[in-house]
């Protein structure tokens, strides 16, 4: 590695065993307070269903759990830690005020069943966040119930679906762009439709004849990521829209890149019909190592009967109330109301920001990939050169001759103190690197990401082996997944025991 | 703009590394009449105290310092305060899914973790990474009995929760899954001559709850006996955790979907809570939502990676075995870290203490109201019928600072004036005699 690489370097990244390695008998890491009811007797009361032995769940002390769990907490790379370019994930700052309220004590115990007059303040913020996420959309009805992005989508295709079958043909098909998410086409068939290839234009667009030729009476709708999964805005997005509206279907639009677009465009302005949102890649909640997410489904008024139950309403007393009967809906996709903690992040990032701010962060957002773009156009292989916005895709075209691909330069990447980009995504091109830095990274860190992935460049070049044998400088290296998939060992298991690490 | 690590002059300097004159240069791409030319109609930017101090008025607004006798699918019980002192470390809430397993050991090795304690606690060989929920988590385990089976049709139990049943009905719609419903006898459990009438040879599974929405421990081994005499699976639906303490595990079970919420899950108004599906080892390749398996790296070091991923979306897509993508992990971590703190003793002692603790509340609330279903156990959660509408019961109740049962007539009108009663180690016998004297 150069000399004049600045950003990588060891930290502290101590062994540590399976919790159950350091369990023994008798050790505890709680007590109950004093019962102050008559005991019961579990095996008398019970009968049959007693149970009197939990096999081999962990025994340890507070120390212990506090150890283990931190220790393998810094195995983790994280945002906090640096730079995290997973094209289409966006992977940006989560301020620590969103947390702090999240755990406000009226809101953390909060019972999704307590009555409605003592849920104000929780009813607020859900009608406060619905209320600006449909102004940022630019669409008129919303509901927050879905638990994440994949899960908006499928609310979002049942209001379709519902929409269509009110108007007496629920339609066979939905079609969906080659360079779509896995969950598009997966959504599609769990709610019961067909999906129907739509091949992208050289310019990595949707291709408006293609669209023409396939566009009939028997599909119901589109889905669209725009900006699409290159990073390029669907220049003729109206022109999709009139096309499918002419033949009574629907645009949906994948809300997974809203990065690109909050405070710039509305897509409810340029044709969509019904839209998710992720609340946890655009409006800042934490990615939580896979999760909790949140995916609201925006919709214009034609499809408002359907959204599921219920729906905040205000009551003629001025309070608010949830609404049940709702005779048009699709029912329900979660229960109670959906990621309630995520709701109150996504608005306090929304207040910290307001309208200026949400601009600035999508200014930001997309100056930062141009600037990556520019920086590094030339060291890769730009595969489409259209504009693009948020984000950027690259391919290995240049570095597979030296027998280097994607994944081999993600993995060095890692080495040079950064989280890897999206490997191989979207498929549309072969070898892909799809890099999306957020607004979250200063010139500085940027510049020592460049800095790092042209030396990566240098070293295709110059040492292959060194790519291909990265990264050198975590505390495991390239795993065997073959084998975990062949041989599956999904769980921890006493007779496997063996000496801690 | 405190978030956006920039100065203006940093923004100039990129502009013209990109060689564009301004920012809207790089706006371009979109149509000028479709471009935003006024500030969204929200409110302006807020102080980071000023954010504090409105989310704390919503906060009061809402039932600050109730005592709450509320259960029905989402559970009180006391959160040890480690789980936020480590699942707060940046390392672990602003990670992302462990993609890159060289440096994400740590997500990956406590999923491990806790897909072992959801075996052992289960009774089951699997168990993934988490689903949404409980209610997601059920809809997801009659498509993957679908799909293990062949068969389309499912019998549910009415004793399942009614909000899990609805998301079920909208999963299963458009997909040509119909269902029949099944009642419950007079002990509160599924009524087993129905349920044996309802199950064919066309059944491809049966969904149950247990402990049931009325708090009362199913008999798992019978059901499955009638489920499997005809080729059908098993799905057993457990909404509160806890009760795997001191109850046995459903072993019988071809899949387990179970909410996790109350192991150490805030309840957090209704979410976010944590589904798992855990199941048999020979249905693991139609299992929806992520695994993680050991194995070791190049130099033989024992390591966690995702894996089996050729049946999820981002592989097969419109053939997934699902849509899921992102799940609950954070959320998971918080189970996983309640689960260690109060372990194979712990988790045996605290169920106790539910059990003691809900029987003394039947038992006070028994004395002016109706006990139903009584020829069964249960666990922390009981039925009263009484007199007075349960509404009525609780408008007196929180006078008190009291939240008082759930009420039933809106999913169970056959039961009248009756409310599902919950007590766990959070509420303390002042309480619950205080509750007594206001039940009638």
């Amino acid at each position: 590695m150069a000399d004049n690489i600045k950003k990588a370097s060891q930290h502290l990244a101590q062994n540590e065993g399976l919790i159950f390695e350091k369990s023994s008998a008798g050790k505890k890491a709680y007590r109950l307070p004093p019962l102050d009811v008559p005991e019961v007797n579990p095996a008398k009361l019970l009968g049959d269903s007693y149970r009197d032995d939990l096999g081999s769940m962990p025994e340890v002390s507070e120390i212990e759990i506090i150890r283990h769990f931190t220790r393998l907490s810094t195995w983790n790379y994280a945002v906090d830690y640096g730079m995290y370019p997973l094209g289409s994930c966006t992977m940006k700052y989560n301020a620590r005020v969103n947390e702090t309220v999240a755990r406000l004590d009226g809101l953390a115990k909060a019972h999704p069943y307590q009555p409605e007059r003592i849920s104000q303040g929780a009813l607020r913020i859900l009608k406060a966040l619905s209320d600006q996420l449909i102004e940022i959309c630019g669409m008129d009805a919303i509901t927050l119930q879905p638990a994440a992005g994949a899960h908006g989508e499928m609310t979002g295709i049942l209001l379709v679906r519902a929409y269509l079958e009110s108007q007496g043909n629920a339609r066979k098909k939905i079609l969906i762009p080659d360079s779509a998410h896995g969950t598009n086409p997966a959504t599609a068939a769990i709610c019961g439709y067909q999906v129907e290839n739509l091949k992208s234009n050289e310019r990595g667009m949707v291709d408006v004849p293609s669209l023409v030729a396939q566009m009939n009476e028997d599909v119901a709708a589109l889905m669209l990521t725009n900006p699409n999964t290159l990073g390029v805005f669907e220049q003729e997005i109206h022109k999709i829209a009139d096309i499918l509206h002419d033949k009574g279907g629907l645009l949906y639009m994948d809300g997974a890149n809203m990065n690109a677009l909050v405070g710039k465009v509305r897509p409810g302005d340029f044709g969509v019909d019904v839209m998710h949102l992720n609340l946890h890649k655009t409006f800042s909640t934490p990615h939580g190592g896979g999760g909790p997410g949140s995916g609201p489904v925006a919709c214009k008024k034609i499809l408002e009967p359907f959204l599921p139950v219920p729906v905040v309403v205000e009551k003629s007393d001025g309070t608010l109330g949830f609404e049940y009967n709702r005779p048009q809906a699709i029912g329900r996709v979660r229960m109670f109301y959906g990621n309630f903690g995520m709701h109150v992040r996504a608005l306090a990032y929304i207040m910290a920001n307001g309208p200026d701010g949400l601009r600035q962060t999508t200014e930001d957002a997309v100056l930062n990939a141009n600037y990556l773009r520019k920086k590094l156009e030339g060291v890769y292989e730009l595969p489409y050169t259209t504009p693009t916005m948020h984000e950027t895709v690259f391919s290995d075209k240049k570095q597979t001759k030296n027998g280097i691909k994607t994944g081999d330069i993600a993995k060095r990447l890692i080495d040079y103190g950064f989280h890897p980009y999206t490997v191989s995504f979207p498929l549309i091109v072969h070898g892909a690197l799809m890099i999306e830095p957020t607004e979250s990274e200063s010139k500085e860190e940027l510049d020592l990401f460049i800095d790092a992935m042209k030396s990566i460049a240098e070293e295709a070049e110059r040492e292959p082996e060194t790519i291909l044998n990265a990264p050198h400088t975590t505390r495991v290296s390239r795993l065997d997944e073959v084998t975990a998939a062949r041989k599956p060992i999904l769980r921890w298991k006493p007779e496997a025991k063996t000496a801690a690490e | 703009m405190r978030y956006l690590p920039k100065s203006p002059a940093d923004r100039e300097v990129m502009l013209r590394e990109i060689g564009v004159r301004s920012i809207d240069d790089l706006f371009a791409p979109i149509p000028s009449e479709y471009r935003l030319t006024r500030d969204l109609a929200i409110p302006a930017a807020k102080s980071e105290q000023e954010i504090i101090d409105w989310f704390g008025q919503r906060s009061v607004e809402n039932a600050r310092g109730y005592v709450s006798f509320l259960g029905a699918g989402a559970y009180n019980h006391y959160r040890p305060v480690v789980i936020d002192s480590l699942i707060s470390r940046g390392e672990f809430f602003t990670a992302y899914t462990p993609y890159q397993a060289e440096i994400a050991q740590g997500t990956l090795q406590s999923i491990f973790e806790f897909q072992t304690m959801i075996c052992e606690m289960t009774g089951m060989e699997v168990a993934n990474a988490s689903m949404y929920d409980g209610s997601t988590g059920s809809a997801e385990a009659i498509m993957m009995a679908v799909r293990s089976t062949g068969r389309h049709k499912s019998v549910i139990a009415r004793t399942v929760h009614p909000e899990y049943r609805e998301v079920v009905a909208t999963y299963a719609k458009h997909q040509g899954l119909p269902f029949e419903l099944v009642g419950y006898a007079e002990n509160g459990r599924v009524n087993l001559k129905a349920l044996e009438e309802a199950v064919t040879d066309q059944t491809a599974c049966v969904l149950i709850q247990s402990p049931n929405f009325f708090g009362t421990i199913e008999d798992v081994a019978a059901i499955a006996q009638i489920a499997h005499k005809k080729g059908a699976l098993l799905v057993v639906s457990i909404a509160e955790a806890l009760s795997l303490g001191i109850i046995k595990p459903p072993s019988d079970a071809d899949i387990v979907s179970l909410e996790a919420q109350s192991f150490g899950v805030p309840l957090g108004y209704g979410g976010p809570y944590c589904g798992v599906i855990a199941t048999k080892e020979k249905f693991i390749r139609q299992m929806p939502g992520r695994l993680v398996g050991e194995t070791k790296d190049k130099n033989g070091k024992r390591g966690y990676v995702l894996t089996l991923s050729t049946r999820e979306q981002h592989i097969r897509r419109e053939k997934a075995t699902s849509n899921i993508c992102t799940n609950q992990a954070l959320v998971a971590l918080m189970a996983n870290i309640f689960m260690t703190v109060y372990g194979r003793e712990g988790l045996k002692d605290l169920a106790k203490q539910n059990l003691a603790k809900a029987a003394y509340t039947a038992a006070s609330l028994g004395k002016s109201g109706k006990v139903l279903f009584t020829g069964a156990p249960k666990f922390n959660e009981f039925v009263l019928q009484t007199v007075d509408d349960p509404y009525v019961i609780n408008e007196r109740l929180l006078q008190k600072k009291i939240i008082g049962g759930f009420p039933l007539k809106k999913f169970y009108p056959e039961l009248g004036n009756a409310a599902l009663w919950c007590a766990t180690e959070m509420n303390t016998r002042e309480q619950i005699d205080a509750v007594a004297q206001e039940v009638r």
